[in-house]
């Protein structure tokens, strides 16, 4: 085949001629390539940072287990479990351990109670730097040097710390060196944290390495033959699953947004390349009267391509490793999404990632000069020869065939349902419909233009402009690509992001019906019964109602859900949350009330039967009376009445309140009075709110977990309206011969002007019309596909009217001005030279 | 300069009833022979829409005769794909347009050896043919400028250049000089008689022009019945 292609120095001398040429066209396509492939690679990297991170905190508190037994439930399980697991032939070692969500001072911690003998050989990362002096002392914590920071304390002196409702005092033992960076633990001796925390007779892990040559199956097996239904088993793959679940929907989301950058770039190549072979249709004509053939012709637009886009993905990943560096820094591991709170991660450069970026970068650019290189290589020479013309014939309307099949194909994915908890379908079908959308144009503008093309207006400018753009449809079709890519997906994510936000705030509305809400930070802590009677008796308060939160494991691979014990479950009040029909459960059963995203992750409905990993015997079979819209919890929650709750675990601790004011008391003195009514330890971690802060400080976190969005947003609408530009000065400063003809035959520079400014004004509302369709369609597949399959909830649909008038007017004003602009250097070429001209 | 062939030798292009209608059915010719021996030098002519160009193509090969055979150097276009015919154009034949085709991003060195380099010629031999090729049509020294510093006639003369560098056994020359004023043409049709002749290619001149015909050794008329050939002046 080597005789096939063109030979390298003729294609060497085309290449350099054309970018010599032109090199602003070429280093705007290569840097729409470089953003795209920069966002996905950035993205990408940060994710891929945080969550080795948060790896690595793992592993350091698991060390070198094989397998975890670990309890459900907040109350953890019986410790005679632990003797019977370490007899379980197969299993060398076995290390009991009290983890505790804990706090000193304001800092939040986890507390690590374990035996240090059998630690040694199973988790020697927690182990620190004691010595047989210090390793059994009951008043010793060994603290994370985060921690140590955060509390400003050094080995040697004391320090409080809080969980499980008791404030003690420890002697700093030493530093865990092992710890990550940012990682807040506190290790001590099992016994004396059981002791010191009331947790007598109770543990929440049991780590268990095996022995040599073990069977891990039939360990497995056989220590789920001994395991009670509070406590699960889980191995390395498990807890890797849950970390990956625990913000997976949101990083892929990133990853897709990241994505169709991308793709937006590979538009802006295919804008520029179609222009490109548009505009060198003799040349290619004459190269293939000269010997050339069309597949070394077709080879040779998509070097051009690939060159552009290897180019611009190389520079891509150079910006996107800055990006991510300076991210980071900036905004942490999650980029504000809240998964991974106070970790820092070192950046890792990912060899394969970046292969895989500069791959797609180079497929985008490639797609991107698929087209233009089949039309370049179709041509028949002797006719492009002697026409430099649209080749389209303005009679011929254009076919919507394929079109029409891509948005059908589109709509049908939006059907399909998740593949391993992700929306891969939904993306599909986002794609098909930005691609059935962006073929439509050329007959879609010649639909729109139609009835305008068929009157003769006064303004000459005008009626030459619309014929035109009627009339070469595959040249306007170029341009509005562009304009349909960048426009729609942009008002796609809008929409999404308007409705989820509306949504938010609507549910903040209902759910925080009462005058003041207090919280007591600090997982672990809690307000006993007599302090809530003190709380019930302040002054200026009419009705106060207590929740409690704990985390409850449902599945070993997921992350934990909420349980919230509250007063009556979620009965008649809260209707307006509740989402289809709620039931009375069967006499006797527990009823509980589940969250969307519990519904949607479990796949349970009203009316199902769940075990609940609490109450006597670790397992409570529960009846689901309702489904709740829930916008806060991710992973799912689940309500129960707080005397079910009481009455199956004893615990008659609570974590929030809500208060209703007497009639005139104003919220600070009552605020005062119920601070007052704390325990002196607990009163500096209880903080209190009205609904208007809490809702305020919701959609500020709303905001901050969708800045990133925005971020990429504004990129891509920066890159589509720079392609818009681009793409349409090219055309007007291609059409210098006809603006030559025009001028010979009477019309004023002044209308040329006018009628380009005009041409430019039409695309871009052409473009606007169709992206801002095109993108409600897509808004609908993420609000109705996307959303619910990544993150389980719904949302309705609402329209940001203000946003779709800026764009469409940003896109008028910016396709309006571009061609104002090359028009203007077009014509100040002399016109009759124009008309000569060979090219 | 290499000596020219006996007329005896086997023909470089043979058309043998030849036909070509064009859309709406209007036959441009039918039944059309020609046999051009190695170094003749034909001249076409005929009126506008007579079909001169189309016969120029079907003879390059970039357009398919309805009926009939063309034959370069004895193979049949019929027999060959469109990857075959541009090959053998490659090869075998040189072009010269009415409106240059000079590709305005090469410099002139470049477009004269443009059809050696597309054989795999090395660089630097294609572009000293170029710069000899270059100062034959009187242009010496200029081989490092941009076509757009050069004037219609000196773009031609870089065409006539860029259409003998591979040594072709034929060239086809569509109204060489219909975009040049009288005084230039005469001058161009100067360096392209010469240069064909020197080469020793045959050549295909189509031209409205009958001061440009006159350069040809034979003259024909493309009439529908095919070519008649035309004596005298």
């Amino acid at each position: 085949m080597a005789a096939e292609a063109i030979s390298a120095v003729a294609a060497r001398w085309m290449l350099a001629g054309e970018w010599r040429a032109h090199p602003g066209r070429v280093v705007t396509a290569a840097l729409a390539i470089a953003v795209g492939v920069a966002l996905g690679f950035a993205v990408h990297l940060i994710n891929a940072s945080a969550l080795n991170e948060f790896g690595r905190a793992v592993r350091t508190v698991n060390g070198e287990a094989d397998l975890r037994v670990r309890a459900a439930g907040p109350e953890g399980f019986d410790e005679r479990l632990y003797p019977r697991l370490a007899r379980i032939d197969g299993v060398a070692a076995a290390s009991p351990v009290i983890e505790l969500p804990a706090a000193a001072g304001k800092t939040g911690l986890t507390l690590i109670g374990l035996d240090v003998l059998r630690a040694a050989s199973v988790t020697p990362g927690l182990i620190g730097d004691r010595n047989a002096r210090t390793a059994f002392g009951e008043d010793l914590v060994f603290l994370s040097p985060a921690l140590l920071d955060a509390a400003g304390r050094r080995p040697g002196q004391t320090i409080d710390l809080t969980a499980a409702g008791r404030s003690r005092t420890f002697r700093i033992g030493g530093k865990l060196g092992a710890a990550g960076e940012g990682q807040m633990i506190a290790v001590m001796d099992i016994a004396a944290a059981q002791w010191r925390f009331d947790r007598l007779g109770r543990i929440d892990r049991v780590d268990l390495r095996l022995a040599q040559g073990a069977d891990a199956a039939r360990v497995q097996r056989a220590v789920a033959a001994v395991l009670p239904p509070d406590a699960q088993l889980a191995d390395q793959q498990s807890d890797e699953r849950t970390s990956d679940n625990l913000s997976r929907a949101y990083r892929v989301n990133l990853d897709m947004l990241a994505l169709m950058a991308l793709l937006t770039g590979g538009f802006l190549v295919y804008s520029a390349q179609s222009l490109s072979v548009a505009r060198r249709r003799a040349q290619f004509a004459l190269l293939r009267v000269l010997g050339v053939t069309r597949r070394a012709l077709l080879a040779q637009v998509l070097v051009e391509g690939a060159i552009v886009g290897g180019v611009g993905a190389v520079l891509g990943l150079g910006i996107g490793f800055a990006l991510a560096k300076g991210a980071l820094s900036v905004s942490g591991g999650d980029l504000g999404g809240g998964y991974f709170s106070g970790q820092t991660p070192e950046l890792v450069f990912a060899p394969g990632a970046a292969a895989i970026f500069l791959v797609l970068g180079f497929i985008a650019a490639l797609a991107g000069s698929l087209l233009p290189a089949r039309e370049a290589a179709r041509a028949q020479p002797a006719v492009a020869l002697k026409n430099v013309g649209d080749a389209v014939d303005p009679r011929i309307a254009p076919r919507a065939r394929f079109a029409l099949a891509a948005l059908g194909a589109g709509g049908a994915c939006a059907l399909l349902p998740a593949v391993g908890d992700l929306p891969l379908f939904g993306y599909l079908s986002m794609a098909l419909l930005l691609a059935g959308g962006v073929a439509a144009m050329p007959w879609l503008a010649r639909v729109l233009l139609a009835p305008a093309q068929r009157l003769t207006f006064k303004a000459p400018a005008l009626d030459l402009a619309i014929k035109r753009l009627w009339g070469a449809p595959s040249q306007a079709a170029v341009a509005l690509a562009g304009i349909v890519a960048s426009t729609s997906l942009m008002i796609a994510m809008a929409v999404m992001v308007a409705s989820f936000r509306g949504s938010v705030d609507e549910w903040l509305g209902q759910l925080l019906p009462a005058d003041l809400y207090m919280r007591v930070d600090g997982a672990g802590l809690g307000l006993d019964p007599e302090t809530q009677a003190r709380l019930a008796a302040a002054p200026g308060v009419a009705n106060i109602q207590f929740t409690r939160t704990t985390a409850l494991r449902m599945a070993a691979d997921r992350p934990p859900v909420a349980l919230i014990a509250r007063p009556g479950g979620w009965a008649a009040s809260d209707i307006p949350l509740m989402i289809g029909r709620a039931i009375a459960p069967p006499t006797g059963a527990v009823p509980v009330w589940v969250s969307e995203p519990f519904s949607r992750i479990y796949g349970r409905r009203v009316g199902d039967r769940i075990d609940l990993p609490i109450g006597p015997g670790g397992r409570t079979g529960v009846v689901i009376a309702g489904v709740w819209r829930d916008y806060a919890r991710q992973h799912g929650a689940i309500a129960i009445d707080a005397r079910d709750f009481e009455r199956l675990t004893g615990d008659r601790a609570r974590t929030e309140a809500s208060v209703d004011l007497a009639p005139g008391a104003q919220p600070a003195s009552v605020i005062a009075s119920l601070r007052a009514a704390l325990p002196p330890g607990l009163a500096p971690r209880v903080t209190f709110a009205r609904p208007r802060e809490l809702r305020e400080m919701a959609l500020r976190i709303f905001d901050r977990s969708f800045a990133v969005t925005y971020l990429l947003e504004a990129v891509a609408i920066f890159v589509g309206l720079t392609g818009v530009a681009a793409t349409i000065s090219a055309q007007t400063l291609a059409r210098s011969k006809e603006f030559g003809m025009l001028r010979h035959v009477g019309v004023l520079r002044g209308q040329i002007v006018a009628m380009l400014a005009a041409e430019g004004g039409l695309l871009g509302a052409v473009g606007g019309m169709a992206g801002i369709g095109l993108g409600l369609v897509m808004s609908q597949v993420l609000i109705h596909v996307i959303n619910p399959q990544s993150f389980h909830w719904t949302m309705q649909t609402r329209l940001p009217w203000p946003l779709f008038a800026g764009v469409g007017a940003a896109l008028v004003a910016a396709s309006a001005g571009a061609a104002l602009l090359a028009g203007r250097r077009a014509l100040s070429a002399d016109a009759v030279r124009a008309v000569r001209e060979d090219w | 300069m290499p000596p020219r062939p006996a007329p005896t030798a086997s023909p470089i292009l043979t058309l043998h009833g030849l036909r070509k209608t064009v859309p709406g059915g209007r036959v441009l010719f039918d039944g059309l022979e020609l046999a051009l021996a190695p170094g003749e030098f034909v001249a076409i002519m005929g009126e506008s829409g007579a079909g001169k160009s189309t016969l120029l193509n079907l003879i390059a090969g970039l357009d398919l005769a309805d009926a009939g055979h063309v034959a370069i150097d004895g193979i049949d276009l019929a027999g060959l794909d469109d990857d075959g015919r541009t090959r053998l154009r490659r090869d075998r034949v040189g072009f010269v347009f009415q409106a240059f085709h000079i590709l305005p991003h090469l410099t002139l060195a470049q477009n004269v050896a443009l059809p050696l380099v597309l054989q795999h010629a090395p660089a630097p031999e294609a572009l000293a043919r170029a710069e000899a090729l270059l100062e034959a049509v009187g242009l010496a020294g200029r081989g490092g400028d941009h076509p757009p510093q050069l004037s219609g006639g000196e773009l031609q003369r870089v065409a006539i250049a860029r259409a003998l560098i591979h040594r072709p056994g034929l060239i086809l020359a569509d109204e060489p000089t219909g975009n040049l004023d009288p005084q230039t043409a005469e001058r161009v049709l100067d360096v392209f008689a010469r240069q064909i002749r020197e080469s020793g290619a045959a050549a295909v001149l189509v031209t409205h022009s009958e001061r440009a015909a006159a350069v040809a050794d034979r003259r024909y008329v493309l009439t529908g019945e095919g070519l008649v050939e035309r004596h005298g002046g």
